[in-house]
């Protein structure tokens, strides 16, 4: 039992264990206090100081964020120095800021503005700072765009990438006036080790750190009557946009998200589930592959553990952090490539469309995506395969401009082909879910049984532990999987960078041993990823989890192999997994990238 | 309250050939006791904010855990101070047997001192004298030995906390309080933090004992202190004085007559118009200072005195916190526009709320420091600011 506290938040008695902030005290209480700096998914910073507090007795105030509790104290939320200290914080920040927020990206979806809003600071009393400053705008990175003159100086994207992301792309430099954040010596982004992650973005207050939008390139082609425009919905986008759009967090939008996309004009709404179903059909033949040219013919040119490939934010992490285990990469691209190579490739074809003539969009809970369609090894197609990324927020927001009632839609389903899905592939949206899946698939191409899971459920591989590690025996295997019988394979699962910096730290030491591990670059898996619904937070995550989790049980294939456009596009086009032609649309290799 | 006369002594610079027996003496004394005799000599720290020493011991000794640390904050960035600089020239000795007092006080085994960078001159000597005294604290059965580190040249890195992160590498930024660096320190372990001169106070302590050094200052402010004297002064420099004279006895003592304010406390402390020499106490009474005692005659413009505080603070503040980081860049501003008639002169009354704002809600003691002197002048001499 921890110790209890007494105290009392605006005369009110409350009780609450020892090391509760007073935020948190007060939010027992049902009294907001407002905060900018403070977020839950980060270490306290106590840097903005809109939450102070008067505390009885003190000289200075408190800020709430960063105060534990003590016994008998006499806490005031609302006192009138403390609403005039809150109000002069609010309004030296607005000095400070370019306040165009007519103009701005995050308007109407601004913390500051929020508080502005909250406080009326209409006739600003302080001069105003913004001509005398030399913000500067970087637009350099495909991903992401980093307003400097929008900046609050809060450190949440400091700490994420610090914390979360292990990246410390963005780090605070300079003093006093000349404070901001910046990238290593300042370079523009897309030079530096950023990994296009987006986390950062996912925890603004503001419009300093946004997405890199493509909304008005997408309507663009969707009324060149020329072009045809293809659609590809990620698995965890359909758990999260409803957020954006009236639903509480946790909705299954699956079937509206389809309906809407129809409307705004797509020619073809397709989902990125087939190639995760694909990707499971390669990466799980390539693992097999490489445990038997490690364990049978004994190559020591095959790397193991393998490593997932179906992050962009973590590739660009290895190739930078850890190039000298990019070996262990699966070279399957991910989804997201895949479906672009093939939907220029096969799809034209069989629809009789001039892949010149095509335009392939994405609809991704990921900002990396963005950057990862634009890599040169990303062409395969004989065109950028992917033209345009869309993150869910931009999706959101077209739906809205298209005067679409989002929670009136009725459910439709995805064009045939490369619209068919299985639970499987759903899962790819979370953490463990690649794994899950590619167990699920190269078990009963091993054994010819199921795994041994009540319900498919792989329940060690679940979860917001930030690693997670199980074993599988596979016994009674097919004879021509022989050399498999017995064997233990060790898989492990990390998400978010910090988790896989450890991770792949073991591993490199030679610390930790596995077979199969994989990596999401962010937190939650896709769900939590850099393009989805802002705020975030551990709780939001946990109901979008729940929601992939629910949407695999409810359908009625649920194993990527079982997935009879897969099972057709084997007969049709790819021959097998590994076949010539899928190492020359879904396969790749990446290289090393320098640390500066 | 009685304030006390204007008197020189000498203890802090007196030759030094007693630090080691004061060291021997000590070592075989209870950890206790040591720290009751100094919370009975009232010695509060002299690197400005003025904590009860024996009581940060106190709390730094019943800490839990087995390491521990004393750091000897060297950084000496206040505008106008350099007494610290004298100190560890003239007697480092006895900054390290004050700093060995507290090693065996609290149980801590290694110790640092954070030297600024601008005194990397001192280094050489300084690690000399380090290397001996370790050898002297092994011979004496104290295992205890300090090593140097050195600042980064930001004033901000002389608070505490800010200090114990840049020596851990990070960029320095004060950090949130609770916890102290008493009980969650340099690398998260209970540490004590004094100043130089502290440091050499409790040495002296452990030499004449708290009833000795009770003679001296008054009921709050107990003992003596040196005084980084500078401006138009008629004399200059480094003095050791009695705590608790008016400032009167001392502008008596040190201003060349024509004295029109003293900046007590460098640009943190305060302004003290002429009219209230009188009245004014030096001390934790009155106005307290780290050293730093800046006399301004009548040929000078308190506008620019303001001015270049203020221009000291924008630059100097980490930028983290709010009140500070935009306040200062307000308050200089501000004043530059009153003065050039693009702001009416009440704008200054607006600037005064600022600045009250600031000292109450800044994370730490530089934001929360910046009023002092802004009010002070602008309350004493608004006619200079405005005109
Ligand atoms: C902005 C700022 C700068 C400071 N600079 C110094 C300094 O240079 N030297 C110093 O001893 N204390 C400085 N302090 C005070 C320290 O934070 C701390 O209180 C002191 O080192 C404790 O020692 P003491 O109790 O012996 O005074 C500074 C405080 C602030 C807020
Ligand atoms: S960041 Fe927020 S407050 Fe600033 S302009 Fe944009 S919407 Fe307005
Ligand atoms: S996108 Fe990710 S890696 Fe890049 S700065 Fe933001 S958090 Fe760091
Ligand atoms: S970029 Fe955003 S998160 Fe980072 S400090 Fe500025 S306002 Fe805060
Ligand atoms: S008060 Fe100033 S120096 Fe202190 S933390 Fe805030 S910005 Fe930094
Ligand atoms: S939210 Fe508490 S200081 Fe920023």
């Amino acid at each position: 039992m921890e110790k209890m506290i007494n105290l009392t938040i605006n005369n009110l008695p409350v009780t609450v264990e020892e090391g509760t902030t007073i935020l948190q005290a007060a939010r027992q209480l049902n009294i907001r206090i407002p905060t900018l700096c403070n977020h839950e998914d980060l270490c306290v910073a106590g840097n903005c100081r809109v939450c102070v507090v008067e505390q009885v007795g003190m000289r200075t105030l408190q800020a709430s964020c960063a105060t534990p509790v003590r016994e008998n104290m006499q806490i005031l939320t609302n006192s009138m120095q403390v609403r005039q200290a809150r109000k002069t914080i609010i309004e030296l920040l607005l000095s400070e800021h370019n306040a165009d927020c007519t103009k701005c990206y995050k308007n109407g979806k601004c913390e500051l503005q929020d508080l502005a809003n909250e406080y009326r600071t209409g006739n600003q009393v302080y001069i105003d700072l913004v001509p005398l400053k030399h913000y500067t705008i970087d637009q350099s990175s495909p991903s992401i765009l980093k307003d400097d003159s929008k900046c609050i100086r809060c450190q949440r994207c400091v700490r994420t990438c610090a914390e979360l992301q292990a990246v410390s792309a963005l780090s605070a430099a300079y003093k006093g006036s000349e404070m901001k954040i910046s990238s290593f010596y300042e370079r523009p982004m897309h030079e530096v080790v950023c990994t296009n992650c987006g986390q950062c973005i996912n925890r603004c207050p503001t419009g300093a750190l946004i997405e890199k939008n493509y909304i008005d390139e997408v309507w663009d082609a969707i009324y060149n009557p020329t072009k045809h425009v293809v659609v590809q919905t990620a698995p965890a986008v359909r758990v999260a946009l409803g957020e954006e759009l009236g639903f509480e967090p946790g909705a299954r939008v699956t079937g509206k998200l389809v309906a809407a996309l129809r409307r705004l004009g797509f020619d073809s709404v397709l989902d990125t589930d087939f190639t995760a179903d694909l990707t499971i059909m390669e990466e799980g033949t390539e693992l097999l592959t490489r445990l038997k040219k490690v364990l049978v013919d004994g190559d020591k040119n095959t790397a193991l553990p393998m490593f997932t490939s179906c992050s962009p934010g973590w590739i660009k992490f290895i190739e930078h952090t850890f190039p000298e285990l990019l070996p262990n990469l699966s070279t399957c691209k991910s989804p997201q490539q895949m479906f672009g190579a093939l939907a220029k490739t096969w799809y034209a074809q069989k629809k009789g469309i001039n892949p010149k003539d095509m335009v392939s969009v994405s609809i991704m809970p990921c900002t990396a995506k963005k950057f990862e369609a634009t890599r040169p090894e990303m062409r395969d197609s004989g065109y950028q395969d992917v033209d345009y990324v869309l993150t869910t927020r931009e999706l959101a927001i077209m739906i809205k401009q298209a005067g679409i009632e989002f929670m009136k839609l009725e459910d439709e389903d995805y064009d045939s082909f490369m619209g068919e899905s299985t639970g499987a592939a759903v899962i790819f949206g979370a953490t463990g879910g690649v794994m899950e899946a590619a167990l699920r698939t190269a078990y009963e191409i091993v054994t010819g049984r199921e795994v041994p899971f009540t319900n498919l459920n792989i329940t060690p591989v679940r979860g917001m532990e930030g690693v997670r590690e199980a074993t599988i025996k596979v016994e009674n295997v097919k004879p021509e999987w022989s050399f498999l019988e017995g064997a233990e394979v060790k898989v492990a699962v990390a998400h978010g960078l910090a988790n896989a910096k450890q991770l792949m730290t073991a591993i490199r030491d030679g610390k930790a041993q596995y077979h199969f591990v994989e990596i999401m670059a962010c937190p939650g898996g896709c769900l939590g990823g850099g393009g989805q619904p802002i705020p975030t937070s551990p709780a939001i995550r946990q109901k979008r989890a729940e929601a992939i989790y629910a949407e695999d049980e409810g359908l009625p294939i649920r194993k990527s192999h079982e997935n009879p456009e897969i099972v057709q596009i084997y007969r049709e086009f790819l021959s097998e997994p590994l076949g010539h032609r899928s190492h020359e649309l879904l396969h790749t290799h990446y290289k090393p990238r320098k640390r500066y | 309250m009685e304030a006390t006369k204007l008197r020189r002594v000498d203890f802090v610079f007196r030759p030094d050939n007693t630090s080691i027996d004061v060291l021997r003496k000590t070592l075989k004394r209870d950890a206790d006791d040591i720290i009751l005799e100094l919370i009975d000599s009232g010695l509060k720290g002299r690197g400005g904010a003025g904590f009860l020493t024996g009581l940060k011991w106190k709390l730094a000794k019943e800490a839990a855990g087995d390491i521990k640390y004393v750091i000897c904050n060297a950084d000496e960035g206040e505008p106008g101070t350099f007494k610290d600089r004298e100190i560890l020239d003239r007697v480092p000795r006895r900054v390290l047997t004050g700093m060995a007092i507290c090693a065996h006080t609290i149980g801590a085994k290694e110790g640092f001192i954070y030297l600024r960078a601008e005194y990397k001159f001192l280094a050489h000597k300084l690690k000399a004298v380090m290397a001996e005294m370790n050898e002297e604290f092994k011979k004496l059965g104290l295992d205890f030995s300090v090593s140097l580190r050195y600042g980064s040249g930001a004033y901000v890195c002389g608070e505490e906390t800010a200090l114990i992160d840049s020596m851990e590498g990070r960029r320095g930024e004060p950090r949130n309080k609770p916890p102290f660096p008493v009980t969650a320190g340099y690398l998260n372990k209970p540490t004590v933090v004094n100043n130089v001169e502290t440091f050499v106070n409790c040495c002296i302590i452990a030499n004449i004992g708290a009833d000795e050094y009770k003679k001296f200052g008054t009921d709050n402010s107990r003992g003596f202190k040196l005084f980084s004297v500078s401006g138009d002064c008629s004399k200059e420099g480094v003095f050791e004085l009695e705590l608790g004279m008016t400032l009167a006895d001392f502008v008596e003592e040190f201003g060349d007559g024509d004295t029109k304010a003293v900046q007590v406390g460098g640009a943190s402390g305060f302004c003290v118009p002429r009219k209230k020499f009188k009245d004014t106490i030096i001390g934790f009474e009155g106005i307290p200072t780290g050293g730093s005692m800046k006399i301004f005659n009548s040929t000078r413009s308190m506008y620019n005195v303001l001015h270049n505080y203020l221009e000291f603070f924008e630059e100097e503040s980490c930028g983290q916190c709010t009140p500070c980081r935009v306040g200062c860049q307000q308050l200089i501003k501000g004043i530059e526009a009153v003065k050039r008639k693009e702001k009416p002169a009440g704008y200054l009354d607006e600037l005064v709320k600022l600045a009250k704002v600031m000292k109450v809600a800044s994370k730490c003691g530089l934001g929360q420091s910046v009023g002092n002197a802004f009010v002070s002048i602008v309350e004493n001499f608004r006619e200079e600011i405005v005109y």
